[in-house]
């Protein structure tokens, strides 16, 4: 996994709590800063992917390891 | 990219039926969206300082019920008292074992993403609420208030 400027773990949480508490660590980031999100919510996958497509942020890393779900996202 | 607006009516009052517009309403912030709900009829309680909500098995067919219930206790039990009260406290936890967010915690961030919460004028006077039970921050007005908005928005749902 690429480095990253913060981490944020959402294990145990449900829809929409990963994503909002990714939304609001993302706000105190800066434009270009990498977020690495850890989720054991398995539709986290689709949302993560929807959440950036419609956001502006890219999401460069999405993948499984060891029952964990892991996102690479840099803010736009 | 041009800000998007979410409209949603919310008129059902139990525990169950709180999800969906304040799920719906934080994500579509946490999108970017614009989003304003208009809460009516029994949709009012969701605005209560003090919320006091239920779920019912009543006339609802669909609600899985633990420990294959519905098969000890046919429709004429779930009428028992104490049974609403007692499936409320299970479905309560079953929320928090799974780490879905509580009602409360979903309405503070909407509220904190800036969501508009509307309060139906016409159906506070109707049910004699009084203003002092809601939280903070509801604005009052009526279904014309409420085209102003839903008439320019991309989604409208009625939930």
């Amino acid at each position: 996994m690429a480095d990253f400027d913060q981490e944020l773990d959402a294990s145990g949480l449900n829809c929409p709590l990963p994503i909002l508490r990714a939304k609001k660590t993302l706000n105190a980031m800066g434009s270009g800063q990498v977020l690495h999100v850890v989720a054991t919510d398995p539709g986290s996958v689709k949302d993560f992917d929807a959440f950036a497509k419609q956001t502006g942020n890219e999401l460069m890393e999405s993948k499984e390891d060891g029952g964990k779900f892991h996102f690479l996202i840099k803010k736009g | 990219m041009e800000e998007k607006k979410l409209a949603i009516i919310a008129t059902k009052g139990s525990l169950d039926w709180a999800y969906p517009p304040f799920i719906l309403a934080s994500t579509a912030s946490a999108l970017g969206y614009e989003t304003q709900i208009f809460f009516t009829f029994y949709g009012l309680q969701l605005l209560k300082k003090k919320l006091a909500l239920e779920v019912t098995p009543l006339g609802n067919p669909g609600m899985p019920m633990p420990m294959g219930m519905d098969k000890w206790f046919p429709v004429l039990g779930l009428t028992l008292p104490g049974m609403q009260g007692m499936m409320t406290s299970m479905m309560k936890k079953k929320m928090k074992d799974k780490g879905v967010a509580s009602v409360e915690e979903l309405r503070d961030l909407c509220q904190e993403a800036e969501v508009k919460l509307i309060a139906c004028q016409m159906t506070v006077d109707l049910f004699d609420m009084n203003q002092a039970e809601f939280i903070d921050g509801v604005e009052y007005a009526g279904a014309a208030a409420f085209f102003e908005f839903a008439g320019q928005s991309d989604i409208c749902l009625y939930i």
